[in-house]
Protein backbone atom coordinates (compact mmCIF):
# COMPACT_ATOMS: atom_id res chain seq x y z
CA UNK A 1 0.00 0.00 0.00
CA UNK A 2 1.27 3.26 -0.32
CA UNK A 3 2.12 5.96 2.17
CA UNK A 4 1.36 9.58 2.74
CA UNK A 5 4.14 10.51 5.05
CA UNK A 6 3.98 13.95 7.25
CA UNK A 7 6.96 15.45 8.30
CA UNK A 8 5.69 17.38 11.23
CA UNK A 9 7.84 20.21 12.65
CA UNK A 10 8.70 21.14 16.41
CA UNK A 11 10.30 23.27 18.42
CA UNK A 12 11.26 22.95 21.70
CA UNK A 13 9.04 19.97 21.72
CA UNK A 14 6.47 22.60 21.16
CA UNK A 15 4.44 21.35 17.74
CA UNK A 16 3.81 23.87 15.13
CA UNK A 17 -0.40 23.86 14.54
CA UNK A 18 0.17 23.19 11.04
CA UNK A 19 1.40 20.15 11.39
CA UNK A 20 -2.10 19.08 12.39
CA UNK A 21 -3.78 20.77 9.20
CA UNK A 22 -1.10 18.78 7.05
CA UNK A 23 -2.41 15.96 8.78
CA UNK A 24 -5.71 16.20 7.83
CA UNK A 25 -4.43 16.89 4.27
CA UNK A 26 -2.98 13.83 4.70
CA UNK A 27 -5.89 11.67 5.74
CA UNK A 28 -8.45 13.24 3.27
CA UNK A 29 -5.53 12.46 0.34
CA UNK A 30 -4.96 9.04 1.89
CA UNK A 31 -8.91 8.33 2.24
CA UNK A 32 -9.59 9.08 -1.61
CA UNK A 33 -6.57 7.25 -3.08
CA UNK A 34 -6.48 3.98 -0.16
CA UNK A 35 -3.34 4.87 1.07
CA UNK A 36 -1.96 4.67 4.38
CA UNK A 37 -0.72 7.67 6.99
CA UNK A 38 2.80 7.89 8.26
CA UNK A 39 4.29 11.01 10.62
CA UNK A 40 7.54 11.82 11.45
CA UNK A 41 8.56 13.94 14.07
CA UNK A 42 12.02 14.77 14.06
CA UNK A 43 14.31 16.72 16.54
CA UNK A 44 16.33 15.95 19.80
CA UNK A 45 13.74 15.43 22.99
CA UNK A 46 10.67 15.02 21.04
CA UNK A 47 9.09 11.83 22.76
CA UNK A 48 6.18 14.05 24.23
CA UNK A 49 5.66 15.59 20.86
CA UNK A 50 5.46 12.17 19.24
CA UNK A 51 2.86 11.26 21.63
CA UNK A 52 0.89 13.59 21.09
CA UNK A 53 0.70 13.21 17.44
CA UNK A 54 0.71 9.64 17.85
CA UNK A 55 -3.32 10.22 18.95
CA UNK A 56 -3.87 11.35 15.44
CA UNK A 57 -5.54 8.48 12.95
CA UNK A 58 -1.94 7.43 11.94
CA UNK A 59 -0.74 4.08 10.89
CA UNK A 60 2.80 5.02 12.49
CA UNK A 61 5.01 7.70 13.99
CA UNK A 62 8.39 7.58 13.61
CA UNK A 63 11.10 9.72 15.72
CA UNK A 64 14.10 10.54 14.18
CA UNK A 65 16.09 11.17 16.62
CA UNK A 66 19.99 12.65 17.04
CA UNK A 67 21.68 14.99 19.08
CA UNK A 68 22.77 17.20 16.31
CA UNK A 69 19.46 17.71 15.25
CA UNK A 70 18.53 19.34 18.90
CA UNK A 71 18.90 22.59 17.26
CA UNK A 72 17.64 22.97 13.56
CA UNK A 73 19.52 23.23 10.41
CA UNK A 74 18.85 22.28 6.99
CA UNK A 75 21.89 19.99 6.71
CA UNK A 76 21.15 18.16 9.61
CA UNK A 77 17.54 17.61 9.01
CA UNK A 78 17.90 17.00 5.37
CA UNK A 79 20.87 14.78 5.28
CA UNK A 80 18.71 12.57 8.36
CA UNK A 81 15.33 13.29 6.27
CA UNK A 82 17.31 11.39 2.71
CA UNK A 83 18.67 8.17 5.39
CA UNK A 84 14.93 8.02 6.70
CA UNK A 85 13.23 7.80 3.26
CA UNK A 86 15.83 5.47 1.80
CA UNK A 87 14.86 3.13 4.86
CA UNK A 88 11.16 3.83 4.85
CA UNK A 89 9.76 4.75 0.90
CA UNK A 90 7.07 6.82 0.65
CA UNK A 91 5.14 7.85 -2.12
CA UNK A 92 3.61 11.57 -0.91
CA UNK A 93 5.59 13.41 1.40
CA UNK A 94 3.63 16.26 2.94
CA UNK A 95 5.06 18.88 5.30
CA UNK A 96 3.72 22.03 6.58
CA UNK A 97 4.83 25.32 4.39
CA UNK A 98 6.81 27.15 7.26
CA UNK A 99 9.83 29.21 7.41
CA UNK A 100 11.47 26.19 8.41
CA UNK A 101 10.40 23.68 5.98
CA UNK A 102 11.09 26.87 3.10
CA UNK A 103 14.59 26.50 4.41
CA UNK A 104 15.20 22.38 3.88
CA UNK A 105 12.56 20.64 2.50
CA UNK A 106 13.75 21.77 -1.29
CA UNK A 107 16.97 20.51 -0.45
CA UNK A 108 15.96 17.14 0.53
CA UNK A 109 13.82 16.57 -2.44
CA UNK A 110 16.55 17.83 -5.00
CA UNK A 111 19.29 15.54 -2.95
CA UNK A 112 16.28 12.64 -4.06
CA UNK A 113 16.46 14.29 -7.74
CA UNK A 114 12.76 14.58 -6.90
CA UNK A 115 10.73 18.06 -7.71
CA UNK A 116 8.71 19.74 -4.97
CA UNK A 117 5.21 21.54 -5.38
CA UNK A 118 5.53 24.58 -2.79
CA UNK A 119 2.45 26.04 -0.91
CA UNK A 120 -0.26 24.05 -1.86
CA UNK A 121 -4.28 25.25 -0.62
CA UNK A 122 -6.07 22.16 -1.92
CA UNK A 123 -5.75 19.23 -4.08
CA UNK A 124 -7.67 17.05 -6.66
CA UNK A 125 -7.87 13.69 -7.84
CA UNK A 126 -8.30 13.72 -11.23
CA UNK A 127 -8.57 10.23 -13.02
CA UNK A 128 -6.16 8.58 -11.23
CA UNK A 129 -3.55 11.45 -10.88
CA UNK A 130 -3.34 13.70 -7.72
CA UNK A 131 -2.94 17.25 -8.89
CA UNK A 132 -1.97 20.08 -6.96
CA UNK A 133 -3.57 23.70 -5.97
CA UNK A 134 -1.59 26.51 -5.65
CA UNK A 135 -1.71 30.10 -5.84
CA UNK A 136 0.68 32.22 -8.20
CA UNK A 137 0.80 35.80 -9.21
CA UNK A 138 0.33 36.91 -5.84
CA UNK A 139 -2.93 35.31 -5.33
CA UNK A 140 -4.25 37.06 -8.58
CA UNK A 141 -4.59 33.21 -10.20
CA UNK A 142 -4.61 29.82 -8.98
CA UNK A 143 -2.71 26.78 -10.67
CA UNK A 144 -3.33 23.14 -10.85
CA UNK A 145 0.07 21.25 -10.79
CA UNK A 146 1.21 17.84 -11.20
CA UNK A 147 4.15 16.11 -11.21
CA UNK A 148 5.93 14.88 -14.60
CA UNK A 149 8.40 11.80 -13.03
CA UNK A 150 8.44 9.08 -10.05
CA UNK A 151 7.55 9.44 -6.71
CA UNK A 152 8.35 10.22 -4.06
CA UNK A 153 6.71 13.46 -4.37
CA UNK A 154 7.04 15.78 -1.80
CA UNK A 155 4.41 18.95 -1.20
CA UNK A 156 4.41 21.33 1.10
CA UNK A 157 0.82 22.79 2.43
CA UNK A 158 -0.07 26.80 3.24
CA UNK A 159 -0.66 27.44 6.57
CA UNK A 160 -4.90 27.80 6.88
CA UNK A 161 -5.61 25.30 3.75
CA UNK A 162 -7.14 23.12 5.70
CA UNK A 163 -8.68 22.99 9.51
CA UNK A 164 -6.59 21.28 11.91
CA UNK A 165 -9.36 20.94 14.24
CA UNK A 166 -10.52 18.60 11.52
CA UNK A 167 -7.49 16.12 11.96
CA UNK A 168 -8.79 12.38 12.93
CA UNK A 169 -7.88 10.76 16.22
CA UNK A 170 -7.14 6.92 16.54
CA UNK A 171 -9.31 4.81 18.57
CA UNK A 172 -5.48 4.14 20.10
CA UNK A 173 -2.87 5.97 20.24
CA UNK A 174 -0.32 5.34 16.49
CA UNK A 175 2.63 3.34 17.26
CA UNK A 176 5.81 4.97 17.35
CA UNK A 177 9.17 3.69 16.41
CA UNK A 178 12.65 5.40 16.93
CA UNK A 179 14.88 6.11 14.37
CA UNK A 180 18.13 7.08 14.92
CA UNK A 181 19.46 9.38 12.25
CA UNK A 182 23.46 8.14 11.75
CA UNK A 183 24.76 11.96 10.82
CA UNK A 184 28.42 12.21 9.99
CA UNK A 185 29.75 15.43 12.62
CA UNK A 186 30.84 17.12 8.73
CA UNK A 187 27.10 16.78 7.46
CA UNK A 188 25.94 20.30 9.17
CA UNK A 189 28.40 23.32 8.29
CA UNK A 190 26.28 26.14 9.47
CA UNK A 191 26.30 26.88 13.31
CA UNK A 192 23.16 28.57 14.22
CA UNK A 193 22.64 30.38 17.93
CA UNK A 194 19.12 30.80 20.29
CA UNK A 195 16.64 32.45 18.44
CA UNK A 196 15.14 35.64 20.01
CA UNK A 197 13.00 38.70 20.00
CA UNK A 198 13.85 42.30 19.17
CA UNK A 199 13.16 44.40 22.20
CA UNK A 200 10.05 44.93 23.57
CA UNK A 201 7.77 46.77 21.67
CA UNK A 202 5.77 49.56 22.69
CA UNK A 203 2.60 48.66 21.02
CA UNK A 204 0.38 46.09 21.37
CA UNK A 205 -1.97 45.42 18.57
CA UNK A 206 -3.18 42.49 19.68
CA UNK A 207 -5.74 44.63 21.95
CA UNK A 208 -6.87 47.18 19.34
CA UNK A 209 -10.70 46.50 18.56
CA UNK A 210 -10.43 48.98 15.40
CA UNK A 211 -7.17 48.63 13.43
CA UNK A 212 -6.50 50.93 10.02
CA UNK A 213 -4.19 49.06 8.06
CA UNK A 214 -1.95 50.54 5.21
CA UNK A 215 -0.46 49.42 2.58
CA UNK A 216 1.43 50.08 -0.50
CA UNK A 217 -1.79 51.64 -2.23
CA UNK A 218 -0.92 54.70 -0.19
CA UNK A 219 1.76 55.79 -2.54
CA UNK A 220 3.39 58.28 -0.79
CA UNK A 221 4.56 58.25 3.02
CA UNK A 222 3.28 62.01 2.95
CA UNK A 223 -0.23 60.33 3.03
CA UNK A 224 -0.49 58.19 5.94
CA UNK A 225 -1.30 61.10 7.74
CA UNK A 226 -5.20 60.67 6.23
CA UNK A 227 -4.80 57.33 7.23
CA UNK A 228 -3.83 58.22 10.96
CA UNK A 229 -6.83 60.88 10.86
CA UNK A 230 -8.94 57.97 9.62
CA UNK A 231 -7.66 55.90 12.35
CA UNK A 232 -8.04 59.02 15.02
CA UNK A 233 -11.53 59.54 14.10
CA UNK A 234 -12.31 55.99 14.47
CA UNK A 235 -10.52 55.18 17.84
CA UNK A 236 -8.48 52.74 16.58
CA UNK A 237 -4.48 51.60 15.98
CA UNK A 238 -2.49 52.41 12.55
CA UNK A 239 -0.93 49.30 11.34
CA UNK A 240 0.44 48.31 7.88
CA UNK A 241 1.63 45.59 5.38
CA UNK A 242 5.14 44.87 5.34
CA UNK A 243 6.01 47.52 2.36
CA UNK A 244 5.33 49.95 4.35
CA UNK A 245 7.55 49.22 7.21
CA UNK A 246 10.33 47.95 4.99
CA UNK A 247 10.27 51.72 3.42
CA UNK A 248 10.56 52.85 7.18
CA UNK A 249 7.33 54.30 7.13
CA UNK A 250 6.03 52.76 9.90
CA UNK A 251 7.99 50.65 13.01
CA UNK A 252 7.82 46.81 12.54
CA UNK A 253 6.03 46.29 15.36
CA UNK A 254 3.11 47.84 13.58
CA UNK A 255 3.89 45.19 10.66
CA UNK A 256 1.23 42.68 10.23
CA UNK A 257 1.77 39.55 8.64
CA UNK A 258 3.51 35.82 8.74
CA UNK A 259 6.59 37.98 10.36
CA UNK A 260 5.15 40.31 12.17
CA UNK A 261 1.79 40.91 14.59
CA UNK A 262 -1.20 38.41 14.24
CA UNK A 263 -4.47 40.64 15.07
CA UNK A 264 -8.31 39.71 15.33
CA UNK A 265 -9.77 43.15 16.16
CA UNK A 266 -13.69 43.93 15.79
CA UNK A 267 -12.92 45.73 12.35
CA UNK A 268 -9.54 45.67 10.62
CA UNK A 269 -10.02 48.04 8.04
CA UNK A 270 -6.87 47.37 4.77
CA UNK A 271 -6.54 50.47 2.74
CA UNK A 272 -4.63 49.72 -0.83
CA UNK A 273 -3.52 46.02 0.63
CA UNK A 274 -3.77 43.56 -2.36
CA UNK A 275 -4.14 40.19 0.26
CA UNK A 276 -0.91 38.40 -0.04
CA UNK A 277 -1.29 35.28 1.96
CA UNK A 278 1.51 36.30 4.56
CA UNK A 279 -0.05 39.57 4.98
CA UNK A 280 -3.99 37.50 5.60
CA UNK A 281 -2.39 35.23 7.99
CA UNK A 282 -1.77 38.14 10.21
CA UNK A 283 -5.76 39.12 9.54
CA UNK A 284 -8.11 36.60 8.64
CA UNK A 285 -9.41 36.25 12.07
CA UNK A 286 -10.45 40.20 12.21
CA UNK A 287 -14.29 39.62 13.06
CA UNK A 288 -15.11 42.12 10.07
CA UNK A 289 -12.87 43.43 7.19
CA UNK A 290 -13.38 46.65 5.06
CA UNK A 291 -10.89 46.57 2.25
CA UNK A 292 -10.81 49.58 0.21
CA UNK A 293 -8.69 48.74 -2.95
CA UNK A 294 -9.06 50.01 -6.75
CA UNK A 295 -8.57 46.56 -8.41
CA UNK A 296 -12.11 44.22 -7.96
CA UNK A 297 -9.49 41.62 -8.53
CA UNK A 298 -7.76 41.96 -5.46
CA UNK A 299 -7.40 39.00 -3.09
CA UNK A 300 -8.26 40.98 -0.16
CA UNK A 301 -11.71 40.61 -1.19
CA UNK A 302 -11.72 37.02 -0.53
CA UNK A 303 -11.75 37.55 3.25
CA UNK A 304 -13.74 41.06 3.14
CA UNK A 305 -17.09 41.44 4.31
CA UNK A 306 -17.45 44.68 2.39
CA UNK A 307 -15.46 45.40 -0.83
CA UNK A 308 -14.91 49.05 -1.82
CA UNK A 309 -13.68 49.32 -5.33
CA UNK A 310 -12.39 52.72 -5.56
CA UNK A 311 -9.37 55.29 -4.69
CA UNK A 312 -8.22 55.47 -1.11
CA UNK A 313 -6.93 58.47 -1.58
CA UNK A 314 -10.63 59.64 -2.38
CA UNK A 315 -12.33 57.91 -0.20
CA UNK A 316 -10.85 58.31 3.04
CA UNK A 317 -10.75 61.50 3.12
CA UNK A 318 -14.53 61.22 3.04
CA UNK A 319 -14.96 58.46 5.67
CA UNK A 320 -12.70 60.71 8.14
CA UNK A 321 -15.30 63.46 7.28
CA UNK A 322 -18.09 61.55 7.52
CA UNK A 323 -17.36 59.88 10.80
CA UNK A 324 -16.66 63.44 12.07
CA UNK A 325 -20.12 63.89 11.49
CA UNK A 326 -22.03 61.34 12.75
CA UNK A 327 -19.89 61.48 16.14
CA UNK A 328 -21.12 65.36 16.26
CA UNK A 329 -24.34 64.22 15.43
CA UNK A 330 -24.43 61.33 18.14
CA UNK B 1 34.13 38.70 -1.98
CA UNK B 2 33.15 37.92 -4.92
CA UNK B 3 28.90 37.69 -5.16
CA UNK B 4 26.58 36.80 -7.78
CA UNK B 5 22.98 37.87 -7.27
CA UNK B 6 20.34 36.28 -8.99
CA UNK B 7 17.40 38.73 -10.09
CA UNK B 8 14.24 37.90 -11.76
CA UNK B 9 12.19 40.11 -13.97
CA UNK B 10 8.54 39.72 -13.12
CA UNK B 11 5.25 41.75 -14.09
CA UNK B 12 4.51 44.79 -12.71
CA UNK B 13 2.40 44.57 -9.21
CA UNK B 14 -0.44 46.47 -10.50
CA UNK B 15 -0.07 44.63 -14.12
CA UNK B 16 -3.59 43.62 -14.92
CA UNK B 17 -2.66 40.13 -15.53
CA UNK B 18 -4.79 38.13 -18.05
CA UNK B 19 -4.80 34.12 -18.98
CA UNK B 20 -3.47 33.21 -22.54
CA UNK B 21 -6.08 31.30 -24.54
CA UNK B 22 -5.57 28.28 -23.37
CA UNK B 23 -5.60 28.61 -19.67
CA UNK B 24 -2.04 27.51 -18.98
CA UNK B 25 -0.12 31.04 -18.38
CA UNK B 26 -0.03 34.52 -18.38
CA UNK B 27 -0.43 36.75 -21.36
CA UNK B 28 3.19 38.58 -21.82
CA UNK B 29 1.72 41.95 -23.24
CA UNK B 30 1.91 43.92 -19.52
CA UNK B 31 4.58 45.77 -17.89
CA UNK B 32 7.51 44.08 -15.93
CA UNK B 33 9.79 45.43 -12.97
CA UNK B 34 12.63 43.70 -10.61
CA UNK B 35 11.13 41.18 -8.00
CA UNK B 36 11.06 43.13 -4.80
CA UNK B 37 13.39 40.77 -2.47
CA UNK B 38 16.09 40.45 -5.90
CA UNK B 39 16.87 44.56 -4.81
CA UNK B 40 16.91 44.09 -1.73
CA UNK B 41 19.44 41.32 -2.70
CA UNK B 42 21.27 43.45 -4.94
CA UNK B 43 21.73 46.10 -2.54
CA UNK B 44 22.83 44.24 0.28
CA UNK B 45 25.78 43.07 -2.67
CA UNK B 46 26.16 46.79 -3.40
CA UNK B 47 26.85 47.77 0.19
CA UNK B 48 29.50 44.50 1.12
CA UNK B 49 31.44 44.83 -2.01
CA UNK B 50 31.75 48.61 -0.70
CA UNK B 51 32.83 47.38 2.79
CA UNK B 52 34.74 44.25 1.91
CA UNK B 53 35.62 44.97 -1.27
CA UNK B 54 35.40 42.72 -4.38
CA UNK B 55 33.12 42.43 -7.08
CA UNK B 56 29.06 42.38 -8.09
CA UNK B 57 27.99 40.05 -10.66
CA UNK B 58 23.74 40.14 -11.87
CA UNK B 59 22.41 37.40 -13.60
CA UNK B 60 18.84 36.53 -15.11
CA UNK B 61 17.77 33.75 -17.07
CA UNK B 62 14.03 35.44 -19.02
CA UNK B 63 13.11 36.23 -22.36
CA UNK B 64 14.10 39.52 -24.59
CA UNK B 65 12.70 41.71 -22.12
CA UNK B 66 14.30 40.43 -19.07
CA UNK B 67 17.65 42.04 -19.72
CA UNK B 68 15.88 45.31 -18.84
CA UNK B 69 16.47 44.03 -15.34
CA UNK B 70 20.46 43.91 -15.53
CA UNK B 71 20.57 47.04 -17.41
CA UNK B 72 18.77 48.49 -14.36
CA UNK B 73 21.52 46.70 -11.93
CA UNK B 74 24.51 47.69 -13.50
CA UNK B 75 23.23 51.29 -13.18
CA UNK B 76 23.37 50.66 -9.80
CA UNK B 77 26.43 49.75 -9.15
CA UNK B 78 27.23 46.18 -10.36
CA UNK B 79 30.13 45.29 -12.39
CA UNK B 80 29.40 42.87 -14.57
CA UNK B 81 25.85 41.00 -15.98
CA UNK B 82 25.64 37.01 -17.26
CA UNK B 83 22.15 37.11 -19.26
CA UNK B 84 20.40 33.80 -19.93
CA UNK B 85 18.61 34.64 -23.37
CA UNK B 86 15.87 32.96 -24.36
CA UNK B 87 12.02 32.00 -24.09
CA UNK B 88 12.61 28.64 -22.77
CA UNK B 89 13.50 30.08 -19.04
CA UNK B 90 9.72 31.02 -19.14
CA UNK B 91 7.59 28.79 -16.85
CA UNK B 92 10.64 27.02 -15.80
CA UNK B 93 10.08 24.92 -12.16
CA UNK B 94 13.02 26.48 -9.69
CA UNK B 95 14.87 22.95 -10.03
CA UNK B 96 15.83 23.39 -13.59
CA UNK B 97 16.13 27.42 -13.04
CA UNK B 98 18.75 26.56 -10.95
CA UNK B 99 20.13 24.08 -12.28
CA UNK B 100 20.99 26.89 -15.84
CA UNK B 101 21.98 29.24 -13.67
CA UNK B 102 24.64 27.18 -11.67
CA UNK B 103 25.59 25.74 -15.24
CA UNK B 104 25.98 29.73 -16.46
CA UNK B 105 28.69 30.00 -13.33
CA UNK B 106 30.47 27.05 -13.32
CA UNK B 107 33.66 28.23 -14.45
CA UNK B 108 33.50 31.21 -12.12
CA UNK B 109 34.54 31.32 -8.34
CA UNK B 110 32.08 32.82 -6.34
CA UNK B 111 32.03 33.49 -2.45
CA UNK B 112 28.47 34.10 -2.17
CA UNK B 113 25.01 33.77 -4.48
CA UNK B 114 22.39 35.62 -3.30
CA UNK B 115 18.70 35.20 -4.30
CA UNK B 116 15.47 36.88 -3.47
CA UNK B 117 13.64 34.85 -1.11
CA UNK B 118 10.52 34.31 -3.01
CA UNK B 119 9.65 35.37 -6.50
CA UNK B 120 6.41 37.44 -6.77
CA UNK B 121 5.10 35.63 -10.11
CA UNK B 122 5.85 32.06 -9.77
CA UNK B 123 6.57 32.21 -5.54
CA UNK B 124 8.01 28.82 -5.28
CA UNK B 125 10.48 30.04 -3.14
CA UNK B 126 13.22 27.65 -3.62
CA UNK B 127 14.72 28.72 -6.39
CA UNK B 128 18.03 29.91 -4.16
CA UNK B 129 17.81 26.39 -1.80
CA UNK B 130 18.36 24.56 -5.01
CA UNK B 131 21.08 26.11 -6.19
CA UNK B 132 23.06 26.00 -2.84
CA UNK B 133 22.19 21.96 -3.52
CA UNK B 134 23.47 22.01 -7.32
CA UNK B 135 26.63 24.10 -6.50
CA UNK B 136 26.87 21.70 -2.97
CA UNK B 137 27.03 24.65 -1.12
CA UNK B 138 25.87 25.42 2.31
CA UNK B 139 23.02 27.98 2.49
CA UNK B 140 20.04 30.44 5.08
CA UNK B 141 17.20 31.58 4.15
CA UNK B 142 15.15 34.72 4.55
CA UNK B 143 18.14 36.82 6.11
CA UNK B 144 18.08 40.00 6.60
CA UNK B 145 21.67 41.26 7.83
CA UNK B 146 25.12 40.15 6.49
CA UNK B 147 28.45 40.60 8.49
CA UNK B 148 31.84 39.57 7.97
CA UNK B 149 33.25 37.44 10.60
CA UNK B 150 36.85 35.93 10.16
CA UNK B 151 36.36 33.47 7.52
CA UNK B 152 32.77 33.53 7.41
CA UNK B 153 29.38 35.56 7.60
CA UNK B 154 27.10 36.71 10.46
CA UNK B 155 24.03 36.40 9.57
CA UNK B 156 21.10 37.23 10.89
CA UNK B 157 18.13 35.39 9.86
CA UNK B 158 13.94 36.36 10.41
CA UNK B 159 11.90 33.49 11.69
CA UNK B 160 7.85 33.90 12.11
CA UNK B 161 6.07 35.86 14.31
CA UNK B 162 8.61 38.79 15.43
CA UNK B 163 11.50 36.07 16.23
CA UNK B 164 15.28 35.92 14.51
CA UNK B 165 18.41 33.33 14.75
CA UNK B 166 21.63 34.24 14.09
CA UNK B 167 23.96 31.92 12.10
CA UNK B 168 27.94 31.39 11.59
CA UNK B 169 28.01 30.82 8.19
CA UNK B 170 31.34 29.29 6.09
CA UNK B 171 32.05 30.58 2.93
CA UNK B 172 31.10 30.10 -0.21
CA UNK B 173 27.02 30.02 0.55
CA UNK B 174 23.77 30.56 -1.02
CA UNK B 175 21.99 33.34 0.76
CA UNK B 176 17.99 33.86 0.03
CA UNK B 177 17.65 37.66 1.04
CA UNK B 178 14.31 38.94 2.79
CA UNK B 179 13.53 42.84 1.72
CA UNK B 180 13.77 45.54 4.64
CA UNK B 181 17.32 44.73 5.60
CA UNK B 182 18.34 47.98 3.88
CA UNK B 183 17.13 51.08 2.12
CA UNK B 184 17.16 50.32 -1.44
CA UNK B 185 19.09 53.40 -3.50
CA UNK B 186 18.37 54.56 -6.58
CA UNK B 187 20.56 54.31 -10.14
CA UNK B 188 22.10 57.94 -11.02
CA UNK B 189 22.45 59.18 -13.96
CA UNK B 190 26.53 58.79 -14.15
CA UNK B 191 25.68 54.92 -12.99
CA UNK B 192 23.06 55.03 -15.90
CA UNK B 193 25.63 56.39 -18.26
CA UNK B 194 28.96 53.86 -17.06
CA UNK B 195 26.19 50.85 -17.50
CA UNK B 196 26.40 51.63 -20.95
CA UNK B 197 30.59 49.87 -21.17
CA UNK B 198 29.44 47.44 -18.43
CA UNK B 199 30.49 43.90 -19.56
CA UNK B 200 27.22 41.21 -20.21
CA UNK B 201 28.23 37.91 -20.80
CA UNK B 202 25.15 36.07 -23.01
CA UNK B 203 24.55 32.41 -22.84
CA UNK B 204 21.66 30.91 -24.54
CA UNK B 205 19.62 27.43 -24.03
CA UNK B 206 21.65 25.51 -25.74
CA UNK B 207 24.31 26.76 -23.64
CA UNK B 208 23.14 24.99 -20.18
CA UNK B 209 20.05 22.84 -22.01
CA UNK B 210 22.10 19.97 -20.51
CA UNK B 211 22.69 20.74 -17.29
CA UNK B 212 18.77 21.89 -17.33
CA UNK B 213 17.05 18.17 -17.66
CA UNK B 214 13.27 18.33 -17.67
CA UNK B 215 10.76 20.09 -16.08
CA UNK B 216 9.46 17.89 -12.71
CA UNK B 217 6.01 19.96 -12.70
CA UNK B 218 3.90 20.54 -15.11
CA UNK B 219 1.33 23.52 -14.68
CA UNK B 220 -1.96 21.95 -16.17
CA UNK B 221 -4.15 24.86 -15.65
CA UNK B 222 -4.28 28.51 -14.65
CA UNK B 223 -7.32 30.24 -13.36
CA UNK B 224 -8.96 32.70 -11.32
CA UNK B 225 -9.48 31.44 -7.77
CA UNK B 226 -13.06 31.36 -6.45
CA UNK B 227 -13.76 33.40 -4.14
CA UNK B 228 -15.09 31.39 -1.07
CA UNK B 229 -16.59 34.73 1.16
CA UNK B 230 -19.68 36.73 0.34
CA UNK B 231 -18.29 39.93 -0.18
CA UNK B 232 -20.44 42.92 -0.27
CA UNK B 233 -19.63 45.14 -3.09
CA UNK B 234 -19.72 49.09 -2.34
CA UNK B 235 -18.84 51.65 -5.28
CA UNK B 236 -19.47 55.38 -6.22
CA UNK B 237 -18.64 58.15 -5.65
CA UNK B 238 -16.55 58.90 -2.39
CA UNK B 239 -19.36 60.56 -0.61
CA UNK B 240 -21.18 58.20 -1.28
CA UNK B 241 -19.52 55.13 -0.42
CA UNK B 242 -18.54 56.57 2.73
CA UNK B 243 -21.82 57.32 3.67
CA UNK B 244 -22.22 53.58 3.07
CA UNK B 245 -19.58 52.41 5.23
CA UNK B 246 -20.55 54.45 8.30
CA UNK B 247 -24.21 53.39 8.05
CA UNK B 248 -22.49 49.83 7.89
CA UNK B 249 -20.33 50.25 11.10
CA UNK B 250 -23.36 51.92 12.35
CA UNK B 251 -26.30 49.37 11.58
CA UNK B 252 -24.61 46.40 11.04
CA UNK B 253 -21.20 46.14 12.92
CA UNK B 254 -22.08 48.15 15.68
CA UNK B 255 -18.37 49.59 15.94
CA UNK B 256 -19.44 53.17 16.35
C1 LIG C 1 8.52 35.06 3.91
C2 LIG C 1 7.68 36.27 3.67
C3 LIG C 1 7.17 36.96 4.75
C4 LIG C 1 6.35 38.06 4.55
N1 LIG C 1 5.81 38.68 5.64
C5 LIG C 1 4.90 39.63 5.45
C6 LIG C 1 4.21 40.22 6.56
O1 LIG C 1 4.43 39.88 7.73
N2 LIG C 1 3.29 41.17 6.31
C7 LIG C 1 2.99 41.59 5.03
O2 LIG C 1 2.11 42.47 4.88
N3 LIG C 1 3.64 41.09 3.98
C8 LIG C 1 4.58 40.12 4.15
N4 LIG C 1 5.24 39.61 3.07
C9 LIG C 1 5.08 40.28 1.75
C10 LIG C 1 3.82 39.89 1.00
O3 LIG C 1 4.10 38.75 0.20
C11 LIG C 1 3.38 41.02 0.05
O4 LIG C 1 4.43 41.37 -0.82
C12 LIG C 1 2.93 42.29 0.79
O5 LIG C 1 1.99 41.96 1.80
C13 LIG C 1 2.31 43.25 -0.21
O6 LIG C 1 1.96 44.47 0.44
P1 LIG C 1 0.82 45.42 -0.12
O7 LIG C 1 -0.47 44.67 -0.23
O8 LIG C 1 0.83 46.65 0.71
O9 LIG C 1 1.39 45.85 -1.56
P2 LIG C 1 0.94 45.43 -3.02
O10 LIG C 1 0.88 43.97 -3.15
O11 LIG C 1 1.79 46.21 -3.93
O12 LIG C 1 -0.56 45.96 -3.13
C14 LIG C 1 -0.94 47.29 -3.24
C15 LIG C 1 -2.44 47.31 -3.46
O13 LIG C 1 -2.90 48.67 -3.46
C16 LIG C 1 -3.90 48.81 -4.45
N5 LIG C 1 -3.92 50.23 -4.80
C17 LIG C 1 -2.97 50.94 -5.46
N6 LIG C 1 -3.33 52.23 -5.56
C18 LIG C 1 -4.54 52.36 -4.95
C19 LIG C 1 -5.42 53.45 -4.72
N7 LIG C 1 -5.14 54.69 -5.12
N8 LIG C 1 -6.58 53.22 -4.06
C20 LIG C 1 -6.89 51.95 -3.65
N9 LIG C 1 -6.08 50.88 -3.83
C21 LIG C 1 -4.92 51.09 -4.47
C22 LIG C 1 -3.47 47.90 -5.57
O14 LIG C 1 -4.58 47.55 -6.38
C23 LIG C 1 -2.88 46.72 -4.81
O15 LIG C 1 -3.86 45.72 -4.57
C24 LIG C 1 6.06 38.51 3.24
C25 LIG C 1 6.58 37.82 2.16
C26 LIG C 1 7.37 36.70 2.35
C27 LIG C 1 7.87 35.96 1.15
N1 LIG D 1 14.58 33.31 -14.06
C1 LIG D 1 15.31 33.73 -13.02
N2 LIG D 1 16.43 34.50 -13.24
C2 LIG D 1 17.18 34.93 -12.20
N3 LIG D 1 16.89 34.66 -10.92
C3 LIG D 1 15.80 33.91 -10.65
C4 LIG D 1 14.97 33.40 -11.68
N4 LIG D 1 13.97 32.70 -11.09
C5 LIG D 1 14.17 32.77 -9.77
N5 LIG D 1 15.27 33.50 -9.49
C6 LIG D 1 15.82 33.83 -8.16
O1 LIG D 1 15.29 32.94 -7.21
C7 LIG D 1 14.53 33.62 -6.23
C8 LIG D 1 13.39 32.78 -5.75
O2 LIG D 1 12.50 32.45 -6.80
P1 LIG D 1 11.34 31.35 -6.63
O3 LIG D 1 11.99 30.08 -6.27
O4 LIG D 1 10.66 31.31 -7.97
O5 LIG D 1 10.43 31.86 -5.58
C9 LIG D 1 14.15 34.94 -6.89
O6 LIG D 1 13.94 35.94 -5.90
C10 LIG D 1 15.39 35.22 -7.74
O7 LIG D 1 16.43 35.79 -6.97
Amino acid sequence: MSTVLVITEQRDGKLNRVSFETIVAAQKIAADKGWMVQAVVIGGDIASAAAEVAAKKLEKVYQVTSSKLAQYTADGYAAALKSFLAQKPATLVLFPHTYQVRDFAPKLALSLERPLISDVIGYKSESGKLVFTRQMFQGKFAADVSFTGEPPYFVTVQAGSFRGDQAENGASAAPIETVNAALESSAVRVKPHDIYKEAKQAVDLTQAEIIVSVGRGIKEQKNLEMASKLAEALGGELAASRPICDAGWLPIERQIGSSGQTVSPKLYLALGISGAIQHLVGMKGSRSVIAINKDPEAPIFDVADIAVVGNLLEIVPALTEELKKAKAEA
Amino acid sequence: MKILVCIKQVPQKDAPLKLNESGTWVREDVSYEVNEPDAYALEEALRQKEKNGGEVVVITAGPARAQQVLREALAKGADRAIYLEGDEFVGLDSASTAKAIAAAVKSENFDLVFTGLQSDDYGYAQTGVLLAEVLGWPHSTIILHIAKEGEGLKLKRELESGYFQDLDMPLPAVLTIQSGGNKLRYATLLGIKQAKNKPMTRLQWKDVEAAVGRNGLKIEKLYIPEKHKRTETIEGPPAEVARKIVDKMRNEMRIL
